[in-house]
């Protein structure tokens, strides 16, 4: 167990558009190690939709299975969730969401989930562009076999079982980019600050996005010859840039110009407030962020922040063009073409 | 000698794949229908696109048995690779049509086979110049020829030309013309030279012709489902079509948008996985398979099971292991399909026999699913879903309502007193209530997962809780007994220490060879299995008899042993009437091997030729 919360709630804690603290949004005790990074990932996602005014029970949680799998049970206890089956939370997730397209979709999966047992699915759920928020929380290993490498364990990287990892590991960013993600992001479980927006922006996108989060394991993978390790990950790591999300019915605060390198609308009226560095990488072309992870890696850094992004995308709905009405929505009299129908499609069989 | 008869034969066409052979075959074979004689169609093609054997073997039954009868009685050899093997399939008496531009070579000397030779390659030649013409119109004179020898309705065939192509007008006259050659040239070269012919009756009633998986797939539309996602894979491809077809017909809305979403996925787990969380979210779901997938799907199918999540299933049954006779049927997933997935679990199965159950059983499937909060798996066969079959007509009773089971709805989880759980058993049949995600803001939440969990979906590993969970989903399967279709069972006689026991695409011909036996004085009763969970009444119908074959298309006795698995009595008393040949199981040789069953010989179960002297 983590840590053991408070029940203690002020009663002057602050309250969202709805009237609603954040205790709302939180869920179960965790039972991962104490100090486990995807305990704090369930943190920020706990934040980003207490800021955004969700409903909670209109958000579905979905995951595969591993440690990181299990938190959607330690955040969000309003809203329905499902621990599905090892490496498959994307099917589930996509016919979850051709039934119901009006809800939001979080799906929680692990490096080995994703990027292993998952990666077929994972591409082909990229490819669809289904509406849906995509955390892997990546630790490069499998915490709840005990330690084993992941595919996204970088060459040279060991573990606490000490052998350097010899294969070549999978950037999941880079993939999602190259298989037409509209927005892509690079994340830290230890750095909030830049987890919460990223949250909510992908919250707010229409289309598929992904937030690769390296979250690490202190069980298993944070010794010091980790490359995802805190320090490690604290070290090496290079914000390409800040960003905040202005939604659609707040007022826009105004900033200081000199810091605002693009203003970027959402589809459903949000603004993307992005601060970066001049020569910082152009986030909405392909060619030159996928250099940029390249040379980033060449170098020995991670970056981090909003790398992609393109708002307008189709997502799955759009592109098989199907009802605006939720599936699950439909009676029996607006599906069943009825007896008369079907005695001329009789008829026409004779 | 020569075989005489009146809508009673079985004529095989031997083509090759891709030459257009299929339309003209299953003319001949509609036109049948239309003269009121009832026609049983089967289709034996390749794994292959092209250039392939393949057969078409037509059953002309004015008696109304669909099934297989076994042996061929006139063949039409347009395939010069198998013109040998067409040739000795022939019984005595029978005809034997093929291209008469070339002789036949040295060794087609059987004075028991009546020869027809037309030359439809130089016909061709002499009449068309378009090489794709020559191939196609070749197809269209020998239906017309068989019109002459058959002596049918010449009419009956104009007038199908005329409506296939209703809206390319240009290509009737040259199909006719097709047809009037042939018809023509039999009539001046073989008068009087064949002694079946098809004559119109009135024994078709309101019945219709379709395949099964048509039939499927319409079920689909008709039982309301939304979501689908899918692999192909031979022979349940066409499931999903006839779905789709049919959807973008009758289920289009206001905006022109589809009251549907159906996803090619990347493989079946994922086809599954669509399934299962749409039907999660509360819409009605399902994919369809062959062997294959239905063994990629089992880890999902468990998940199902312990989550008690509603999916259905459709498996068209095909020839394994593996990838096995991919093109040929057989029934050989029985417990694959039953006890699908690891741990202990036990899958509701509905098994159809022809397309009017098809279309029945499928949209039925998901009430089943829902009530029962489980997989339903529809167990077909290649025969049936890829063969058109005469069927009952399908009727829908427009006051019937979908049974979504045990859901909460928002005003219900409101006015809820006691805590909710959603997998508490409070009417004891084993079945809790559930909530689609999205109903209410603070109540009705819970964590769905495979893994161990208590009544209120927490996760436990208490193994009194596991157990007793467990537990609860066996009194689930004792209500599925009641849920699912009860099966068919008919006395021929009350006293008969004799029975036969079948299921699905082996039901129509053991019919038929139980029916010559009793002809014979043999009364045997019959059960005919449409679902597992076994009702109550399939043991009780074991126990009141003294031998039972069990007939059915794989090499195991699959059912056997899931009847002697289920019911733990019945051993000794249950013996296996078997085929595995890949095509249809065959009525005169069921017949002959229960007759030598009877006799007490030891003969192999197997019906098929190289297990035994069987017959061709
Ligand atoms: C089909 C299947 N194979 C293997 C496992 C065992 N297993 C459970 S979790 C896991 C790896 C999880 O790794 P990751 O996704 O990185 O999650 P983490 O625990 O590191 O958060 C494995 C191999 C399983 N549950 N199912
Ligand atoms: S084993 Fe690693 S990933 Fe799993 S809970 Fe512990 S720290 Fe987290
Ligand atoms: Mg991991």
């Amino acid at each position: 167990m983590s840590y053991l919360k408070s029940t203690f709630r002020h009663p002057e804690s602050p309250k969202n558009k709805l009237g609603y603290t954040e205790a709302v949004y939180e869920g179960a005790l965790s039972t991962l190690c104490a100090g486990c990074g995807h305990d704090s990932v369930s943190n920020s996602i706990i934040k980003a939709c207490f800021e955004l005014s969700l409903e909670p029970h209109k958000i579905a949680k979905m995951s595969g299975i591993g440690c990181s799998s299990k938190t959607p049970a330690y955040f969000l206890r309003s809203s329905h969730g499902f621990n599905s089956v090892h490496g498959r939370m994307p099917s589930v997730t996509t016919g979850a969401n051709m039934a119901n397209r009006d809800l939001t979709f979080i799906g929680i999966s692990g490096d080995g989930d994703t990027a292993s047992i998952g990666m077929g699915q994972f591409m082909h759920l990229v490819r669809r562009n289904l509406n849906m928020v995509y955390i892997c929380m990546n630790n490069g290993v499998y915490g709840l076999t005990k330690g084993q490498d992941s595919a996204t364990a970088d060459i040279g990287s060991a573990s606490k079982k000490g052998v350097p990892n010899m294969f070549e590991p999978m950037d999941l960013c880079e993939l999602a980019i190259s298989l037409g993600s509209g927005y892509v992001a690079r994340s830290f479980s230890g750095d909030k600050s830049q987890l919460v927006p990223l949250i909510e922006g992908a919250i707010k996108h229409n289309g598929f996005a992904l937030i690769d989060c390296i979250s690490p394991c202190v069980t298993f993978n944070n010794n010091n010859a980790s490359t995802k390790s805190y320090e490690w990950v604290r070290d090496h790591k290079e914000a390409t840039g800040t960003f905040d999300l202005v939604p659609e019915e707040q007022e826009i605060v105004v900033q200081q110009p000199n810091q605002i390198l693009e203003t970027i609308s959402l589809h459903d009226g949000s603004v993307l407030n992005l601060h970066r560095q001049p020569h910082s990488l152009d986030i909405q072309s392909r060619e030159s962020v996928l250099s940029s992870l390249e040379e980033a890696r060449q170098n020995e850094q991670m970056l981090t922040g909003l790398l992609y992004l393109n708002t307008d995308s189709r997502n799955t709905h759009e592109l098989i063009n199907s009802s605006e009405k939720p599936m699950n929505s439909f009676t029996k009299d607006e599906l069943c073409p009825g007896s008369t129908i079907l005695e001329s499609i009789n008829e026409s069989l004779r | 000698m020569r075989l005489e008869a009146i809508n009673e034969f079985v004529i095989r066409f031997a083509n090759v794949n891709g030459t257009g052979s299929a339309s003209a075959n299953n003319m001949f074979s509609k036109a049948v229908f239309r003269m009121g004689v009832p026609v049983s169609p089967k289709n034996i093609f390749p794994s292959n696109i092209q250039g392939l054997p393949t057969w078409f073997e037509v059953r002309v039954t004015e008696s109304g048995y669909l099934g297989s009868r076994g042996d061929v009685d006139f063949v039409v050899a347009i395939n010069g690779q198998t013109l040998r093997k067409d040739y000795d399939t022939l019984v005595p008496g029978g005809y034997f049509l093929y291209d008469s531009t070339k002789a036949l070579p040295r060794g087609f000397e059987r004075d028991d086979v009546i020869d027809i030779g037309i030359p439809l390659t130089q016909m061709c030649i002499d009449n068309y110049s378009n090489p794709r013409q020559r191939q196609l119109f070749k197809n269209i004179i020998y239906v017309g020829a068989l019109a002459y020898l058959f002596n049918m309705e010449f009419e009956v065939l104009t007038n199908m030309v005329k409506e296939q192509f209703a809206k390319k007008e240009k290509l009737i006259p040259p199909n006719v013309g097709a047809l009037e050659l042939g018809y023509n040239y039999a009539k001046e070269h073989y008068p009087d030279t064949c002694g079946l012919s098809v004559s119109r009756r009135d024994n078709v009633g309101d019945a219709i012709m379709i395949d099964g998986n048509s039939a499927t797939g319409l079920g689909a539309v008709y039982g309301g489902a939304t979501v689908c996602g899918w692999y192909p894979i031979t022979p349940s491809t066409s499931v999903v079509e006839g779905f789709e077809k049919y959807a973008k017909k009758y289920r289009i809305d206001e905006h022109g948008k589809n009251k549907f979403a159906l996803l090619q996925s990347e493989d079946e787990l994922s086809a599954i996985g669509m399934a299962i969380g749409a039907n999660w979210m509360g819409a009605r779901a399902f994919t369809a398979t062959s062997g294959p997938g239905l063994s990629l799907m089992g880890e999902f199918l468990g998940l199902a099971y312990f989550a008690e999540i509603p999916v259905v299933l459709v498996d068209v049954q095909r020839s394994g292991p593996s990838t096995g006779m991919p093109t040929r049927t057989q029934q050989s997933d029985v417990l694959s399909a039953a006890y699908a997935s690891h741990g202990d679990t036990k899958q509701v199965v509905l098994i159809p026999c022809d397309p009017a159950d098809c279309f029945e059983m499928m949209a039925k499937a998901f009430d089943v699913a829902d009530r029962l909060q489980t997989p339903v798996i529809v167990l077909s066969d290649l025969d049936l879903g890829m063969n058109d079959h005469m069927s009952r007509p399908f009727v829908w009773d427009d006051n019937r309502e979908y049974d979504r089971g045990k859901v909460l709805n928002a005003e219900q989880l409101e006015n809820m007193k006691e805590r909710w759980g959603r997998y508490k058993d409070v009417d004891g049949d084993g079945i809790g209530y559930r909530t689609y995600p999205g109903t209410h803001p603070t109540k009705g939440a819970y964590f769905t997962r495979g893994s161990s969990h208590d009544d209120y979906a927490a996760y436990t590993e208490d193994s009194s809780v596991y157990e007793a969970n467990m537990e609860r989903l066996v009194l689930k399967w004792e209500t599925a007994k009641d849920v699912a279709p009860h099966p068919q069972i008919k006395y021929r006689d009350k006293d008969s220490k004799i029975a036969a026991i079948f299921y699905g695409t082996s039901a129509q011909a053991s019919y038929e060879a139980l029916d010559g036996l009793e002809a014979e004085g043999i009364k045997i009763n019959t059960c005919r299995i449409k679902s597992f969970p076994f009702h109550n009444d399939i043991g009780s119908f074991i126990q009141e008899h003294d031998q039972i074959f069990v007939i059915e298309q794989n090499r195991d006795g699959q059912m056997r042993s899931l009847l002697i698995s289920e019911f733990n009595f019945g051993t000794n008393r249950m013996q296996s009437i078997l085929n595995i040949d890949g095509m249809p199981i065959r009525a005169r040789r069921i017949k002959r091997k229960i007759e030598r069953m009877l006799n007490g010989e030891k003969v192999s179960p197997f019906t098929t030729a190289h297990s035994s002297v069987e017959g061709a």
